[in-house]
Formats: structure tokens, C-alpha cells, sequence
């Protein structure tokens, strides 16, 4: 039995365009938020397309289902705050600014693709737009992401850190370490937690024993917050009251993006474990679908509009495997370059 | 020139990196206040702060992703494990995140762990183990073993100007005991160039950290020329002065007091078959502790790690072969 004592505060679904204004989102913004969100399933779609082509060595995952709490988190970052997306969130790095065709080259292990082939599918970031790489051990970038929020707290800058981890990942010791630290340091840091039911194959009742895993956070000190993770807008709203309060140092905040991993783990994983009614009653809260609802509903979107929107989506993405697919193979010869960093290296933006 | 405990060797060049460049900040468990377990940063929360002398919860995971995340960030972290067996519980974000995010990622990640490490005073199998071989293994870290006050300070210096995450494995057991002339003034030692300790021409000793003592201690009750090659990082480690001296003197004994199977040892003796065979007058011979944990009791721990008495009659069959 689990307790039904609610900790964590359940967020408001989005509201009127009116309330949104008044979060400081314009017309061109909520354009530009619909736009991310198609590009990143575009991307992923068409990520299928490589791997089935063989295109794409080792295995593919995607976070279909995950669009809007990635779109909505990153849309409210500031220019100079920093995160730690995972696999499940393409769209942080599209929303950052990273170009298509250069997430191509990585899916397929290219000489151009952030990691010049030396990792693979999401395992990448450009740490000029913000991003910091991920590893495969999930929850090791919350505490990263806490490290980072301690240097700008040293250096007492107004910047925040954004760390994210899934449901699964919250179960591991790193999450534990670096939320205690964070919340004994107050420091600028913001844990999202996208939520999407299943470890693996492994469902939430086997992973946790309590409502909500935001309900966590008042063990650490702060407050938690469960958000629909297929809301863009309710999702971008706390998480902009989350980073905007750290950033006035009020400490940390977990949110927890409620969504469903709609694809299995990876492409290899049919996800026969996931009851179909699951998967079909999450269809109906598409994130895409619900939003653009949302924009013809409260923001008069009209197909004129949509239409070419989609359309520039399309030449984006046709363009970008182009080039991708033009990028050459790396160079085994350069295999041991750059394994211990030289002087010369440090001259980044964070390091000057 | 001022004489210092190797221990004050250590907080003497951090203290002046600390004073030099704002980047450079300390964490760990009990750092600030306490000074440390060992009080190598006694007196710096005093003198840098709370921010910058940061007394973290007890969190491995949380110091050494920490230290990475502000590394990442532009500082220049100096990471305390309280001993250096507990880096066990910091494994993964030194080697999966720290040590490949250059090479993979294209993100330095300037740090140092200071870890202090090795036994002789009864410290059992949690406080007294040299673990330097795995992460010498690890492609992107970097392991440093200072043996003198001298080289403990132009060390630290130089571990923390490195774009690297290093390893700063600080043995215990010279702490106090281990006294020398240290420059006042900012200097540092260059990572991965041995040392000569003691020049010779019958037999080699290879080793690092505080099995240098031990093995000048034997050297001077042998009766024979004996050359000390102390080797001051083991990652990178510097073949050039190993084969040198191994052509030298045609006969080697390599000593550590890690446990013996994939002991650094071994890397090293491979590499003068390979490299030397030619020039060797008798096989390579390794002094190692043997392969079990760290015993507790001194009559166990005695025969544990390598002795003098062990390390003399070593060199004697070397000489007599």
C-alpha cells in the first residue's frame, strides 16, 4: 500500500493564452516550442529510417512520448545555464540550437557528429550551447549537474544547472548524493525527473514504494513537483519557476515529468510487457497533438500557418540526413588523439 | 629553502595554488573545519572560506561528480577522499564520466583526488590499500605517487595546472615521518618524469611512493651498487628512465606495495622484456605484497608488505645470479 499522503504540490494543467503571456511566452515563442517538438520526433523518426536501412551500428532509442517535457524544460533555461539531458531528451538539445544533421552524423557514428563517432546515439553535447555528454550509467549526471550549480555558486553567478534522470535512474545512490548535497548547499540546481513507467521492463511499482517521486524532495530539503509530462506548457511554467528560483538562490527543485516511454527500451525492444491499453490511452495525450490542439484552440494557429511550419520541418530534416549521410566515416589513425587533454584545450567558454 | 613534513609538503602547494588562482577550491568529508582527517588543509577554511573549503555530506559519488561537474565548468576542484580506499565508492564518476568526457566529448575535466593511501600502522583492509594500478589502467586519468616533500609539493602543483583529472595517491606512512628541504617559492615537478633517488651500477630498483625508503634502506645493507629509479607518477610513467637505468645495471627488481597480480609491477616488467631483453643479465624480479587484502594485525601486516629484509635479499640473489 502506498501512502496517500500527497508531498509533493501536482501542477495545474497549462492554461489561457492570457496565463501564458503572463509567463513571459510571445505568439513566436509558442510557434517556436511546437516547431522543437517537431523537430525532435522528426529526428527520431527519421532515425528509425537509418537504423532500418542499417544506417545506424548498435542499437537506436528515442523518447517518443518525452517531446514536451524536453521542450518545455529547455525552453526555460536562460542562455548561460547548463544541463545534462539524457537519451530520452532530444528535445533539450534541439531546443539549445543543436543543427540536425550534425545528431545524423552521431546516430551513424560519423566523422562530423559531436563525438566524431568515438560514442553513439544520444551519448553527445555541445557544451557551447550548454549541454553537457551523458554516460550510460543514467543517474551519474545529477551530481555532475550539482557540480556545475557549486561552481556557479562559488563564483556567485545567476546561472542554474538543470540534471535529468528517469524513474529509473532515481533508484540508483548517485541521485540520492547528489540531491542531499544540493539540498544541504541550497545550490542552483533543478532535477527533472521525466517519469515515463517503465525501467527497461521493469514498471514503477517494482522501482518505488511511494506516490510520487517528487515526493522525495522534502527528504532533501525542498520542494518537489509533479507535472503532466505531456503538457509542454505546464512543463516549460514549473520548470521556469524552478530555475527562475534557484537562480534567486531559493535552492533546489525536483520536478517530475508524469509521461510514457512509447517506443521499448530501444529499437531491439518491442515493449510486449507494456499492457496495449497503456500504450493507447497515453496516444491519446500525444504531446505534439495536444499542443497543437492547444495553438488552434488558444493561440490561432491555422493550417495555412501549420502547414508551412511542418513544411520547413521537412526540408530541415531532409537536408540535414543529406549532409549527415555526406559526412565521412573517422579516421582510425586519429583513435588516440585527445585521450588526456592538452593546455591548449581549456580554451573553452567555461574555462576562461 | 624550508624543511617540511612531506604531510606539510602537500598543504604547502595547494595552499599556494589556492592563494595564486581563485579556480582552485577543496572538497571533502571533514576538510573544512577539521582540517582533514590528516589535516593536510588545517587552517585553509580559515583562510579561503567556507565556499572554496567545502565540507561536504559523507558522498563519495556526490564529491567526485561534484568536483567533475565544476571542472567542467571552469574550476579547478582539489577532491579529498578521506582515504583512498574509499574511492571504491567514487569509481564511476572517475572512470566513466572523468576520465573518457575529453576524449569522447571534447570537455576537459581539470581535477585532482588527492588520495591518501598505503599501510603500516594496523589501518586493516578499508584504510590501508594502494590502488594505483586500477586506475592506471583507466585511458584518460593520470596517477601520481610523490615519495619526497619536494616532489609532494611541485606535484600537487602541477596535478592541479594539468587539463587532466589526476590522481594524487599521498602515502600515509610518510606523512609525518618523511622530512626534507622544500623551496619556498612556486614550483612544480613534471608529471611523469622519474627520478633517480640513488645512482648505481650493479642492480635496478623501480619503484614509487613509500617503497623507496624501504628500498634504500636495503640497498644500503647490500653489498653492491644499487640504482633507485623512483618513479613519481605511474601514469604516465616514464619508460625512458626505467630502460635507461635497466641498461645500465642489466639486472632489475621491481618493488610495490600494491598486491602483486596486475600490480603496476607487471606493466613495467613487460615492458623491459619487450624493450630491454637483450640487455638484462638476470629475469626481472618483483617484490609486491602478496595477493590478499590489507591484514589488521601488525605480525599479519609485517608480513604483508614488502620489508627491507625482503627488498636485501631480493638485490643479493639479483647480484649472485
Amino acid at each position: 500500500m502506498r501512502s496517500a499522503v500527497a508531498i509533493a504540490r501536482l501542477a495545474e494543467p497549462s492554461g489561457s493564452l492570457q496565463e501564458v503571456k503572463e509567463w513571459g511566452l510571445d505568439r513566436e515563442d509558442l510557434l517556436q516550442i511546437y516547431r522543437n517538438m517537431l523537430i525532435t520526433r522528426g529526428v527520431e523518426e527519421r532515425g528509425h529510417i537509418l537504423y532500418r536501412q542499417g544506417k545506424i551500428p548498435g542499437s537506436f532509442y528515442t523518447g517518443r512520448g518525452n517531446e514536451a517535457a524536453a521542450v518545455g524544460v529547455a525552453m526555460a533555461m536562460g542562455p548561460d545555464d547548463v544541463g545534462t539531458p539524457l537519451h530520452r531528451d532530444m528535445g533539450v538539445h534541439i531546443t539549445r540550437g543543436v543543427e540536425p544533421w550534425r545528431i545524423f552524423a552521431q546516430y551513424m557514428g560519423r566523422a562530423d557528429g559531436p563525438t566524431r563517432g568515438r560514442d553513439g546515439n544520444v551519448h553527445m553535447a555541445d557544451v557551447r550551447l550548454g549541454l553537457i555528454a551523458m554516460v550510460s550509467h543514467l543517474p551519474a549526471m545529477l551530481p555532475v549537474a550539482v557540480g556545475a550549480a557549486l561552481a556557479f555558486r562559488i563564483r556567485e553567478e545567476r546561472r542554474v544547472a538543470v540534471g535529468w534522470s528517469g524513474e529509473g535512474a532515481m533508484s540508483r545512490g548517485d541521485a540520492h548524493e547528489g540531491m542531499n548535497f544540493a539540498g544541504v548547499r541550497r545550490l542552483p540546481v533543478v532535477f527533472i525527473c521525466d517519469n515515463n513507467q517503465w525501467a527497461y521492463s521493469t514498471p514503477t511499482h517494482l522501482e518505488y514504494a511511494i506516490d510520487h517521486l517528487a515526493d522525495r524532495a522534502a527528504a532533501y530539503g525542498f520542494d518537489g513537483v509533479v507535472v503532466d509530462g505531456t503538457d509542454v506548457l505546464a512543463v516549460y511554467r514549473e520548470a521556469r519557476r524552478a530555475i527562475e528560483k534557484a537562480r534567486d538562490g531559493g535552492g533546489p527543485t525536483l520536478i517530475e515529468c508524469q509521461t510514457l516511454r512509447m517506443e521499448g527500451h530501444a529499437v531491439h525492444d518491442d515493449a510486449f510487457y507494456v499492457p496495449k491499453e497503456l500504450f493507447e490511452r497515453w496516444a491519446e495525450r500525444d504531446p505534439l497533438e495536444r499542443y497543437r490542439t492547444w495553438l488552434r484552440e488558444h493561440a490561432d494557429l491555422n493550417d495555412a500557418e501549420e502547414e508551412e511550419m511542418t513544411g520547413q520541418v521537412k526540408r530541415l530534416l531532409n537536408e540535414a540526413l543529406q549532409r549527415a549521410e555526406e559526412s565521412p566515416q573517422p579516421d582510425p589513425a586519429d583513435l588516440h588523439d585527445g585521450v588526456y587533454a592538452s593546455p591548449e584545450d581549456l580554451d573553452t567558454p567555461h574555462h576562461k | 629553502m624550508a624543511e617540511m613534513t612531506y604531510l606539510q609538503a602537500i598543504s604547502d602547494g595547494l595552499r599556494t595554488e589556492m592563494r595564486r588562482d581563485r579556480r582552485v577550491f577543496v572538497l571533502g568529508e571533514d576538510v573544512g573545519v577539521y582540517g582533514g582527517a590528516f589535516k593536510v588543509t588545517l587552517g585553509f577554511q580559515e583562510e579561503f572560506g567556507s565556499w572554496r573549503v567545502i565540507d561536504t555530506p559523507l558522498s563519495e559519488t556526490a564529491i567526485m561528480a561534484g568536483a567533475t561537474g565544476a571542472a567542467l565548468m571552469g574550476m579547478r576542484p582539489v577532491a579529498e577522499m578521506q582515504f583512498a580506499d574509499f574511492v571504491s565508492c567514487a569509481w564511476d564518476h572517475l572512470v566513466t564520466v572523468a576520465a573518457k568526457q575529453r576524449w569522447r566529448a571534447g570537455t576537459p575535466v581539470p581535477f585532482v583526488l588527492r588520495l591518501p593511501s598505503g599501510g603500516g600502522f594496523s589501518g586493516g583492509p578499508f584504510h590501508s590499500q594502494n590502488p594505483e594500478s586500477s586506475f592506471a589502467h583507466i585511458p584518460g586519468l593520470k596517477c601520481v605517487c610523490p615519495a619526497t616533500p619536494e616532489d609532494a609539493k611541485g606535484l600537487i602543483i602541477a596535478a592541479i595546472e594539468d587539463p587532466n583529472p589526476v590522481l594524487f595517491f599521498e602515502h600515509k606512512h610518510l606523512y609525518r615521518r618523511i622530512k626534507g628541504e622544500v623551496p619556498e617559492e612556486r614550483y612544480t615537478v613534471p608529471i611523469g618524469k622519474a627520478r633517480i633517488h640513488r645512482e648505481g651500477t650493479d642492480v635496478s630498483v623501480i619503484t614509487w611512493g613509500a617503497m623507496v625508503y624501504t628500498a634504500e634502506e636495503a640497498a644500503s645493507q647490500v653489498d653492491a651498487s644499487v640504482e633507485i629509479v623512483d618513479l613519481r607518477s605511474v601514469m604516465p610513467w616514464d619508460k625512458q628512465a626505467v630502460l635507461e637505468s635497466v641498461r645500465k645495471t642489466s639486472k632489475v627488481l621491481v618493488l610495490h606495495e600494491d598486491t602483486r597480480s596486475g600490480g603496476f609491477g607487471g606493466e613495467i616488467a613487460a615492458t623491459i622484456a619487450e624493450e630491454a631483453f637483450e640487455d638484462l643479465d638476470a629475469p626481472v624480479r618483483r617484490i609486491t605484497a602478496p595477493d590478499t587484502p590489507v591484514p589488521f594485525s601488525p605480525v599479519l601486516e609485517k608480513a604483508f608488505i614488502p620489508q627491507v629484509e625482503d627488498v636485501a635479499r631480493g638485490l643479493r640473489e639479483l647480484v649472485d645470479y
